[in-house]
């Protein structure tokens, strides 16, 4: 079980979270023409990284806050936990 | 009965203590502080089992978790438990045992005809012979062979035991309290580390407790226990024992089992049997020990065969003796011990020993004792069937090739020692590279790449002040990092005798003529000519060359085994261990019982049991529950014997024609609030929602980027800037998460709160005809009419001094209202409502009849929205605006999504209208046509139709707008029914919903 850092109240287990994947990927916005190769991108489209990863989680029985949290897949070293707004 | 094998005077048994045990229903006696295995082995008894292949007799071969043989299926409090090893059962008053695999005993065991025909069930051998035809494997193969083979049985039964779940964070986790393990708890503990030190075994101290060794002026022994009891009296050290760290997860993760009760009869009233630890640990040391390898030769499996650290530990340990008559075969200096021990005792041991010419105080000693050795000799092979008799002995070459005369040797009992191979699963599991150690030939910890640390002999550190002295400083230094304290122990000096290096022959050939067994992986029966035969046939990797010949599988995991596979393949494959790599070590390090890793979650306990305030009502009204997600909701109230149809007709039809009440207090609620709600709710719901009046209504569809719908519901705007959004029972917590997501990440610009409050209003739905009179009598100060409060209207109201929210909207289709009170005033409110109903008729119902009244109206609900249906598929078109942007519209262009034959949600009935249709079925054209028949649709509801009275269901079906007034077939295979169905529109009852704008 992982030992994430969330931002908001410290370190938690893993099992107060729950995954949100790739946080590097942008909603396209609103009311904008959207090809549908970019648009498969982002609805489906998900690269399956080996090493460092920037995903989402959400503290969800913790404060419900999404934060960002870079992980490496293959040996689960967490190098960097921020809030929701600030980048990674 | 006299125990012919016991000793009076040594021995850590309670012999004040007299505990009565049966095995394969025979009587026994033991004592207090014996293991199944000390007690049965006082006894005199060594066949204990059937080997799993060729059910050769299976005796004792170690004396701790590395036991490959002596399982049994253990009876205690009614209950039963299969796989047991008998050296980790502790005895008890009272316990029953009975041997695994062999019928119909073990004694006279049928399935031992393998032994004969082992010629024929070589390594793969399953894998070869009952391939074809491929129907025969699961028919008649299968069932065959799992019946032969298989160890114990597990219990059909509920566990009734009680099993624990603990969290635990601490500095320092030890796992093992054998000399390395004290020592560096005791030096963190006095510097101020909160240590737990764990030991698998009842007593602690490891080989300090069979050792003869002195640290500073006491004996190991006594050194340890004072230690212990030291660690005990410290507030910042959980000591425990009968615990076994199995587990080495992420992020230093541990989990540890500690079976608190298996050692008793029955399990204290209060206490659970078993308890798992889930130990987040700053740092971990590994002072886990080293395994006793065994020395390979001819029928090397026979009763009587055992490790020489065994046949130690059970006369130090137990006062038992393996033999009367020992022979130590022995490639290192720890046979030599063993050996002593005997000879203390009145025995006399013959040692075998492969090596030349070795010199060492320990030899000395053994010599000086006047024990016979013979140097350059081995043993070729042992005699005997279900006991060792004799041993069939011979010199050996000094290159270990060639085997001298053979010669006949009476023994009873034969103590193999092919040195030690360190514990390093944990270490492994953690994610250390291990590396290969040429001097013990064995694999040691290498790099860590978590918080750890292998101390001791699991480091390959064989000499006990070596392994003080590295284990206090790894203590001390490790604490301090933590702790910053200074506090230092100094370490005390040892006495030991010094040991000389060991022999690295471990396989003794076969002599000429002879093709003995010779056993690598004695729980399932893998032998050196298995291993031959799989890389003959072409198997390279250690993974496959264990899969394919099982070494180092099943309940043991090749604890005693695995090492001499390695060096097997390596010597036939000209390579040197470490090329050939080990295979990968797994947690569980030792089999855990499921019961503990469920622990409390079990029936009931698995998930949190939701009830809304009104239950108690319910209970009280002969309501039977369902589960409804994580909720119980009223399925029917029961009146008389009426069963679940005729009730919930009963409650439906009255709904239709009076008025019923229902609990919807497990809708979820979300309250949203903030100058952009309206916003959020029209980026969130496909419809538009920026112009809803406050104190209107609306219904809402939303979805998921990919365009399936996720939830529906109502939302209501209260005031300028608040809404309060349902949703449906199953969906609450995702669709919450979902607001979030877009609140946090996506649109941080949106100024919006938004917080569940399920639990914070109950609800009942008042639906029928009459539900206006019964409103307006509720609340005699509004207005009900349907200017007053029209359809999808909301005003708040006092309900008899309680503050009260009103929504006019139906799930039922009939003219309806919600009522949300706080939730302390749900009971009241339901009280209230059912008593002012009265004179309406008013009768409660569940989610039964709602199913029936949504289902015959053509409401979609969560069997249509099932993760997989779009807007157009529920005929929500009307709700899908075209002038704005909202969460997974651009995929609705998606080419299948506005396909021609899109499916669609429609309604079936069957043609003789009285036979149900069950949910799941498929809707099929012609029911005659050859599998498999090409589905065009399936049933996702079924009810009985109060208004028609006749069976009516939702199906979503495939170009079902063209499809109303066609004629199919429902074919359920699970049911066995073949239905002839007509389709018609889903909207069965008021298509034009003129009841709920009534």
């Amino acid at each position: 079980m992982l030992h994430i850092k969330c931002p908001h109240c410290g370190m938690r287990s893993q099992n107060e979270f729950s995954y949100g994947g790739d946080a590097t990927v942008k909603r396209p916005e609103l009311n904008k023409e959207i090809s549908d190769q970019d648009w498969d991108n982002f609805v489906y489209y998900r690269k399956s990284l080996r090493g460092k990863h920037k995903e989402l989680w959400q503290h969800i029985s913790g404060c419900r806050q999404w934060i960002k949290v870079e992980r490496d897949t293959a040996t689960h070293e967490i190098f960097k936990t921020v809030k929701a707004h600030e980048d990674i | 009965m006299t125990q012919n094998y016991r000793l009076d005077k040594i021995g850590l048994i309670n012999r004040d203590k007299k505990l009565s045990f049966k095995f394969n229903g025979k009587n026994y006696f033991g004592y207090e502080g014996d293991t199944l295995a000390s007690a049965l082995l006082a006894n005199g008894v060594h066949l204990i089992g059937r080997s799993f292949k060729y059910h050769r007799p299976r005796g004792f071969f170690g004396a701790g978790v590395d036991e490959p043989y002596a399982i049994v299926q253990l009876y205690r409090n009614n209950e039963t438990e299969p796989n047991v090893k008998t050296t980790e059962q502790e005895l008890f008053e009272g316990l029953e045992a009975t041997s695994v695999n062999c019928w119909p005993s073990v004694n006279f065991d049928i399935g031992a005809i393998n032994n004969f025909l082992k010629v024929f069930l070589p390594a793969g051998f399953y894998y070869k012979t009952f391939m074809w035809p491929k129907s025969f494997w699961y028919k008649v193969y299968e069932p065959i062979i799992r019946k032969a083979a298989g160890l114990g049985v597990a219990s059909t039964k509920h566990d009734k035991e009680r099993y624990e779940h603990k969290y635990e964070y601490c500095d320092l986790l030890i796992a093992g309290s054998g000399p390395s393990g004290l020592a560096s708890a005791y030096a963190a503990a006095k510097n101020g580390a909160r240590v737990i030190l764990a030991e698998d075994k009842p007593r602690f101290g490891g080989t300090l407790l069979t050792s003869e060794v002195n640290i500073g002026n006491q004996t190991g022994k006594e050194w340890a226990e004072n230690i212990i009891s030291e660690l005990k009296e410290m507030p910042n050290v959980i000591v425990k024992n009968r615990s076994q760290v199995f587990g080495y997860y992420d992020h230093n993760m541990l989990v540890m089992s500690e079976k608190l009760s298996d050692h008793l009869p029955k399990t204290k009233k209060y206490n659970p049997k078993q308890r798992l630890w889930y130990i987040r640990a700053k740092e971990v040391l590994i002072s886990s020990g080293s395994i006793e390898r065994p020395l390979v030769f001819g029928n090397n499996d026979t009763p009587g065969v055992m490790l020489s650290s065994a046949a130690k530990e059970y006369l130090k340990v137990y006062g038992v003796l393996v033999g009367k008559k020992p022979l130590i075969f022995t490639n290192n200096d720890s046979g030599y011990e063993t050996a002593i021990e005997f000879k203390k005792n009145g025995i006399e041991p013959v040692i075998l020993d492969t090596r030349k010419e070795p010199n060492s105080e320990i030899i000395e000693e053994a010599k000086n004792l006047g024990i016979q050795i013979k140097f350059s000799y081995v043993v070729v092979a042992a005699k005997g069937y279900k006991k060792v008799n004799a041993a069939e002995i011979a010199k050996i070459s000094d290159n270990k090739n060639d085997l001298g005369t053979l010669e006949n040797i009476t023994c009873d009992c034969i103590c193999v020692s092919g040195f030690w191979t360190p514990t390093i699963h944990l270490a492994s599991q953690s994610g250390n590279k291990t590396k290969f150690d040429k001097d013990i030939d064995a694999f040691v910890p290498g790099v860590s790449k978590q918080s750890e640390t292998t101390l001791g002999a699991a480091n390959g550190t064989f000499t006990l002040a070596e392994t003080l002295k590295d284990s206090f400083n790894a203590g001390y230094e490790l604490s301090k990092k933590i702790t910053k304290n200074d506090n230092k122990i100094s370490h005390p000096t040892v006495v030991e005798k010094n040991k000389t290096t060991h022999d690295k022959f471990w396989c003794v050939p076969l002599p000429k003529g002879k093709n003995y067994k010779r056993f690598l992986d004695f729980q399932n029966d893998v032998a050196v000519s298995d291993i031959e035969i799989a890389l003959k046939e072409g198997y390279r990797s250690i993974e496959h060359v264990k899969r394919y010949t099982t070494l180092g599988m099943a309940t043991d995991q090749g604890k005693t085994s695995n090492l001499n596979g390695l060096q097997l393949v390596s010597n036939i494959e000209n390579k040197i261990v470490p090329e050939v790599g080990h295979t990968t070590f797994r947690p569980p390090y030792t089999p855990v019982t499921i019961g503990a890793i469920v622990g409390r979650e079990v029936g009931k306990h698995s998930r949190p049991t939701r009830k809304s305030p009104m239950h108690s009502w319910h209970e009280k009204n002969n309501a039977v529950f369902v589960d409804a997600g994580v909720w119980l909701r009223p399925r029917y109230y029961k009146i008389g014997e009426e069963t679940l149809f005729e009730g919930s007709k009963r409650e439906a039809k009255n709904v239709r024609a009076n008025v019923g009440v229902c609990d919807v207090t497990t809708l979820g609620k979300i309250d949203i609030k903030g100058p952009d709600a309206a916003e959020l709710l029209n980026r969130v719901y496909t419809n538009a929602w920026l112009k809803l009046p406050v104190g209107k209504a609306r219904y809402g569809v939303m979805l998921r980027e990919d365009g399936i719908v996720m939830d529906d519901g109502t939302t209501t705007r209260i005031s300028e800037n608040h809404y309060h959004m349902t949703t449906t029972t199953a969906q609450a917590a995702n669709v919450l998460s979902h607001l979030e997501y877009y609140l946090q990440l996506v649109w941080p610009e949106l100024n919006v709160n938004v917080v569940s409050t399920t639990e914070q209003w109950a609800g009942a739905a008042i639906a029928g005809p009459k539900s206006r009179n019964l409103l307006q009598k509720l609340f005699p100060n509004i207005d009900a009419s349907t200017e007053g409060l029209p359809f999808m209207g909301y005003i708040e109201a006092d309900l008899f001094g309680v503050h009260a929210r009103i929504f006019r909207i139906s799930f039922s289709g009939e003219l309806a209202y919600e009522v949300n009170v706080e939730s302390d005033n749900g009971n009241f409110m339901w009280e209230k409502i059912m008593e002012v109903g009265q004179e309406f008729k008013i009768q409660p119902y569940g989610t039964e009849a709602l199913s029936t009244l949504r289902i015959e109206m053509g409401h979609i609900a969560g069997s249509e929205l099932d993760g997989r249906t779009i807007p157009y598929d529920n005929s929500l078109e009307g709700l899908v605006s075209k002038k704005k942007d909202f969460i997974g519209k651009r995929s609705l262009d998606r080419e299948a999504f506005i396909a021609d034959d899109r499916q669609k949600v429609v309604g079936v009935v069957p043609i003789d209208k009285k036979t149900s249709i069950p949910e799941g079925s498929h809707l099929v054209k012609d029911a005659m046509a050859p599998i498999p028949n090409p589905k065009l649709g399936y049933i996702s509801a079924s009810c009985w139709s109060v208004e028609y009275d006749n069976p009516f269901s939702l199906a979503i079906l495939k170009d079902g707008k063209n499809m109303i007034g066609q004629k199919l077939f429902a074919m359920s295979p699970l049911k066995n029914k073949t239905i002839p169905v007509e389709i018609v529109s889903s909207h069965y009852v008021d298509p034009k919903g003129e009841r709920v704008r009534s």
